[in-house]
């Protein structure tokens, strides 16, 4: 359980002020993996090191596991910050540190003795798949094995909350999904609340219940992760969409978009849709109740969790009257329409 | 070579070697702390001092911006204090290891700075103390540096503890000149420079081969 209330972080003062979170308040339940997203920049790292405190919030309060962490002495943070595991965008394994004896660092910070030592890390290197490489060096392991490592660490001490910075921004596709399959086992298997930031929606997508977008340190969404992906509230989450979804019109068509219609042009849009919407043959009755044509450019039917949703980008062809109609019976069918631009009628 | 002139240079290698050996150990021991508490204090690092660490840079420039012979005649006092005499291996062994503190911190220091600072932080994310960090992360991840910047430290001293002995403090340095340059003896000169150039070789090789092996990168 992660509860920030009304935290507020800025980095230095007057004129060079940078506020990277304004009143911050997010609620991870337990047991939850719950993702922010943002743009590079937008204060995602700060929210994450906000937590465990390794970035001392300017105001607001940090609840974790219903502690109070920024009252906490040098001691009990030290303490609490052992219930709390963090991985990051570049591993942090010490080179010189065995496989082993990396996992076994913060057993060791602890005043663990060698013996309960061994009896821990070598469940937790079974658990990643390096039970093999234990005797091996950072410099020998691939950047997927790496994190693997870093997870096993940072489960060690046996925290309640892992906290993911960019977990996966370092690796590629492939080795990607695997540690999010990692992730997603240990949060099922050990009840683990997670909290990770990324940039890449397709991180939320495959392991977040719930997500969070932050724009100039700002949250300005909080949705379940089938709603976001479905009907975004705001334009950025619009924008994270539709890069995801790589629906945009054809360049060659964006060079033709106007503004403005005039007499001779007709409407471009981009359509969303999802739930019972998707299911409806919403095109063939536009066609027969509004007499529009619909020339389909580009579509797309994606599944998000248990969510159905449909993106598609068409012109509408008819008088201004009749596409006018046409995009009100849309809206009236929960679709979301969206006007990219107008092109001049072909003749 | 007369059996008592290889007598003389024997004894005056190993006086050279006892020389470097003292004030390397020292410096050491007293250079390592002073070079991690430059680092460590700095702004925003784990023990962040805004006085103590300009103070500390201070006194370190200091010490490393006295030119060695001045120092050695200007501490006299000081070596007398300490060892009773002004004169031998001991005396000498004063300025030398006054000398290569500020040297050894500094390098030292050097080392630290090529950590990454993620490394630092994940340990402050596991709950580690300064002290843990220090002696589980900085120190041990610092390694290779370490022991570059020691060896260095240590070929720095054979040509200072020549210099000492130059003056008065035994060894390779004080034999060169007493024979080789005041009793015109060429060949001795020769010797004692040929058996500094093979210190300092053997010093190099040593240190590089232990920095190799520490290397887990
Ligand atoms: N230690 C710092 N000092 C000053 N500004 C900082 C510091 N850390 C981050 N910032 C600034 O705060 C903002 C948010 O940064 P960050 O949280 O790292 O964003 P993200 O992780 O989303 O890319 C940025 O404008 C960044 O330049
Ligand atoms: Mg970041």
């Amino acid at each position: 359980m992660i509860e920030l209330s009304n935290v507020s972080k800025t980095y230095g003062s007057g004129d060079s002020a940078v506020h990277a979170l304004q009143n911050v308040n997010l609620t991870i339940p337990k047991g939850t993996i719950h993702g922010v997203i943002g743009l590079s920049g937008a204060g995602k790292s700060t929210l994450i090191r906000c937590v465990n405190l390794l970035e001392r919030p300017t105001s607001g309060s940090v609840l974790v596991d219903g502690q109070e962490m920024t009252g906490l002495r040098r001691r009990e943070l030290n303490h609490a910050r052992h219930r709390i595991g963090m991985i990051f965008q570049h591993f942090n394994l010490l080179t010189t540190r065995t496989v082993f004896d990396n996992v076994a660092l913060p057993l060791e910070l602890m005043g663990e003795k060698r013996s309960a030592i061994k009896n821990r890390v070598l469940p937790l290197l079974e658990m990643v798949g390096l039970a093999d490489k234990a005797k091996q060096y950072p410099a020998q392991l691939s950047g997927g094995q790496k994190q693997r490592v870093a997870i096993a660490r940072a489960l060690a001490s046996k925290p309640n909350v892992l906290l993911c910075d960019e977990a996966t921004s370092a690796l590629d596709p492939q080795t990607t999904s695997s540690i999010l399959e990692l992730l997603r086992d240990i949060n099922h298997q050990l009840g683990i609340t997670i909290l990770l930031i990324t940039h890449e929606m397709e991180v939320v997508k495959s392991i977040c219940h719930r997500v969070s977008l932050i724009s100039d340190g700002k949250l300005v969404e909080d949705a379940e992760v089938g709603d976001f992906f479905t009907a975004p509230a705001t334009q950025l989450g619009r924008d994270f969409l539709i890069d995801f979804l790589q629906l945009s019109p054809p360049k060659e068509l964006l060079e033709r978009l106007e503004e403005s219609p005039s007499e001779h042009t007709h409407p471009v849009v981009r359509l969303t849709f999802s739930g019972d919407a998707v299911s409806t043959p919403l095109i063939s009755r536009l066609a027969r109740e509004c007499s529009v044509d619909v020339s389909i450019l580009q579509a797309k039917v994606e599944s998000i969790q248990d969510r159905t949703l449909g993106l598609m980008i068409a012109e509408l062809l008819g008088s201004h009257e009749q596409t006018q109609q046409a995009m009100s019976y849309l809206e009236a069918h929960q679709l979301q329409v969206e006007v990219l631009g107008h092109v001049q009628r072909n003749v | 070579m007369s059996s008592a002139m290889f007598d003389l240079i024997l004894q005056a290698t190993l006086d050279t070697l006892y020389m470097v050996a003292v004030s390397g150990v020292i410096a050491t021991l007293l250079g390592l702390p002073l070079g991690v508490m430059l680092y460590v204090t700095r702004p925003r690092q784990i023990l962040a001092m805004p006085v103590l660490n300009p103070v500390l840079g201070i006194i370190t420039n200091i010490g490393r911006s006295i030119p060695f012979i001045i120092l050695m005649v200007a501490i006299i006092p000081f070596t007398r204090m300490l060892v009773g005499t002004s004169i031998g291996i001991n005396a000498a062994s004063v300025p030398l290891t006054i000398a290569a503190i500020p040297f050894v911190a500094r390098l030292i220091e050097g080392a630290l700075n090529e950590i990454s600072p993620g490394l630092i932080e994940s340990a402050q994310s596991m709950g580690a103390t300064p002290w843990q960090i220090i002696t589980k992360v900085l120190i041990p991840e610092a390694r290779g540096g370490i022991i570059t910047g020691l060896t260095i430290t240590l070929v720095t001293l054979v040509s200072y503890s020549a210099m000492a002995g130059a003056v008065g403090g035994g060894g390779l340095g004080d034999l060169g000149i007493r024979y080789g340059y005041n009793r015109f003896k060429p060949p001795s000169m020769l010797i004692t420079v040929v058996i500094l150039v093979v210190l300092v070789q053997g010093f190099q090789s040593l240190g590089d081969y232990l920095v190799r092996k520490s290397d887990r990168k």
